[in-house]
């Protein structure tokens, strides 16, 4: 192992022990990808040419410093990106075999199927927990009757159930920071997504909070294909089994500099950008 | 060892020991408790008014509708009048609720800024005109064009028992009266739903369009709600207004010592504000007057009672959606 990487990193123990718990990837099958993909606000090109795969059932992280286009690109995935005035795109973002920006294709249902977790818990304040797992049938206007199964087994998958069973009347606003992420997190599994899209979802976060949704994305990451903006480098090691690292050149559009298994990301990097990166050097 | 015997310090006279926050403090007291001797010597003066006309009268001033002053003896009740004052706000609110929501909708989710800019200016130009004026104009222009839609609904929908009229005169009705009331409401409303859906948080519509909302579920379960409290205070402002409107209805309106109880194209009907300044330029004499000031107090009375409901809606409307 090319451990010998991290030993400018203070947390090199945790590393090498969370390591040993991602499993190698094997091959699967790829759920969605995004080819050839540039993004503009206006006439300003944030994001040039990034083609990802994201292979099914698995956590891709997407890191990199600041304003590197990460969270734009996340935003593109599920139509998101369309609805800041003066968004524009170019490539194509496949999911089930077709583009989701072919214009037969319904941005709601790409929504539905691809849901998102947001860098701020923001759960709906005027509603109460059990209304908020339930609200995405609503906005939707997905029919579903087993309500108080779905309330129950989101909760159990976002690791919450246990915290809130009693207290489902109770307004969402009492939940603390973490327990509302779940809540999210719970929210956006009841509409039954096989995409989910996560943007920084921890570090609004106290650290046994953010230990609790890594938990929780690693459960997940057996039904769903999760992908996860963070600028955690531990979490991203802990977490994921892709890596893909974006990168901007001053007044220049990001772009992909390198992606492949997180073990190689971290363990190595091929190249020089990365290696200062992941360990810490710049960003 | 005598760590619990240290001594008890008062640190509520300290928070006030620096000089210029004790000036501060009783300035801004005496000015709150001041508006409030106002409100009080208000309802006290009114409240001395409405003896005379109780005196005389009895319950039946509430009860009843009447203003014979020059008979022996004298009959005058005002229950008209103050239904007369809560229909021609219905009317007013269910015309303005709806187009002041329909209307922020569009200025603060769907306009161009541009557009959006120049409405806001428009609106709130509208609030500033005096109600005279729009009294003026809705006797001269809205007048004959309300006659034709009323005599329309009235052809049409006269099954429905507020669209009757068995009189064939279609002026002086509440429906224009408040109709008129409404054009006063729609800017108050407007501006305040406006002003509180802008403040929908964009995490809060970010989170609902990533659960696959359209525009539509958007706001009916998370833009409305989240500004709800706002919004129906809004509402109350605006009815406050029309409550207490006086002139703009009294050029429209006919005043008739009946109680029109429904019947909103029917020529006639009731408000007490407009009760007071149509008799108060020919007053009778003293026992008159007296009579117009209790019926001032119970107007006032009316919208503390409105405002007290209206707090209890609120408060309401604030539960959470299972």
């Amino acid at each position: 192992m090319a451990t010998a990487e991290f030993g400018s990193l203070d947390e090199v123990g945790e590393v090498e022990l969370m390591d040993s718990e991602v499993s190698a990837p094997v091959r699967k099958e790829t759920e969605m990808s995004a080819r050839d993909v540039s993004v503009w606000f206006g006439k300003r090109k944030v994001l040039e040419g990034v083609n990802i795969d994201f292979p099914k059932q698995t956590v891709t992280a997407l890191i990199g410093p600041s304003g590197c286009g990460k969270s734009t690109f996340i935003r593109t995935l599920n139509r998101l990106h369309e609805l800041i005035p003066g968004a524009a795109l170019a490539g194509s973002v496949l999911y089930e075999g077709k583009d989701i920006y072919d214009r037969d294709i319904d941005p709601v249902h790409i929504r539905l199927k691809i849901g998102m977790v947001f860098q701020k818990p923001n759960p709906f304040p005027s509603m109460t927990i059990r209304g908020n797992v339930l609200s995405g049938l609503k906005l939707s206007g997905m029919k579903r009757s087993d309500h108080d199964d779905i309330v129950e087994q989101t909760l159990t998958s976002a690791g919450l159930w246990t915290e809130v069973k009693d207290r489902l009347g109770a307004a969402a606003g009492e939940l603390s920071g973490g327990q509302a992420q779940r809540l999210v997190i719970a929210r956006a599994l009841a509409v039954q997504p096989h995409v989910l899209l996560m943007d920084e979802p921890c570090s609004a976060l106290d650290p046994a909070s953010t230990l609790k949704i890594e938990e929780t994305i690693r459960e997940l990451s057996k039904d769903v294909t999760i992908i996860i903006v963070t600028h955690n480098m531990q979490q991203a090691v802990r977490v994921s089994d892709y890596t893909a690292f974006f990168l901007a050149a001053e007044n220049e559009p990001g772009h992909v500099v390198e992606q492949g298994a997180t073990t190689e990301i971290f363990g190595n990097p091929q190249d020089q950008r990365t290696l200062d990166y992941v360990n810490g050097r710049f960003g | 060892m005598s760590s619990t015997e240290t001594e008890y310090r008062d640190l509520k006279s300290a928070a006030t020991s620096h000089r210029g926050d004790r000036v501060f403090n009783r300035t801004v007291t005496l000015a709150a408790f001041t508006a409030l001797a106002v409100l009080a010597g208000i309802a006290v003066f009114l409240g001395l008014q409405t003896i005379p006309a109780f005196e005389s009268q009895g319950l039946s001033f509430l009860t009843t509708t009447a203003w014979d002053i020059n008979t022996d003896p004298p009959t005058a009740g005002i229950w008209g009048m103050l239904y007369g004052s809560i229909l021609l706000a219905v009317v007013g609110l269910v015309i303005a609720v709806p187009a002041s929501l329909l209307l922020s909708i569009f200025m603060v989710f769907l306009a161009p800024k541009r557009v959006a800019t120049a409405l806001t200016n428009l609106i709130d130009l509208m609030a500033a005109i005096p109600s005279v004026i729009l009294g003026l104009w809705a006797f001269y222009i809205l007048n004959p064009s309300a006659e034709e839609w009323q005599r329309l609904l009235n052809q049409y929908l006269g099954w429905i028992p507020i669209f009757q009229n068995t009189s064939g005169n279609f002026l002086g009705t509440p429906f224009i009266a408040g109709f008129v009331l409404a054009i006063m409401m729609i800017p108050i409303i407007t501006s305040v739903s406006r002003e509180v859906l802008a403040r929908t948080p964009p995490d809060l519509i970010n989170a609902s369009e990533a659960l696959g909302s359209s525009m539509w579920t958007m706001l009916r379960y998370v833009a409305l709600p989240y500004g709800r409290g706002g919004i129906v205070g809004g509402v109350m402002l605006g009815l406050g207004r029309a409550l207490g409107e006086t002139i703009a209805v009294f050029f429209v309106l006919k005043i008739v010592f009946e109680v029109n109880w429904y019947q909103i194209i029917e020529s006639g009907g009731g408000s007490v504000a407009t009760l007071i300044v149509s008799r108060f330029g020919e007053v009778s004499g003293e026992f008159e007057l007296s009579l117009l000031l209790a019926a001032g107090f119970f107007l006032f009375v009316m919208t503390l009672i409105v405002n007290v409901i209206a707090n209890l809606i609120v408060a309401r409307t604030g539960r959470l959606q299972k």
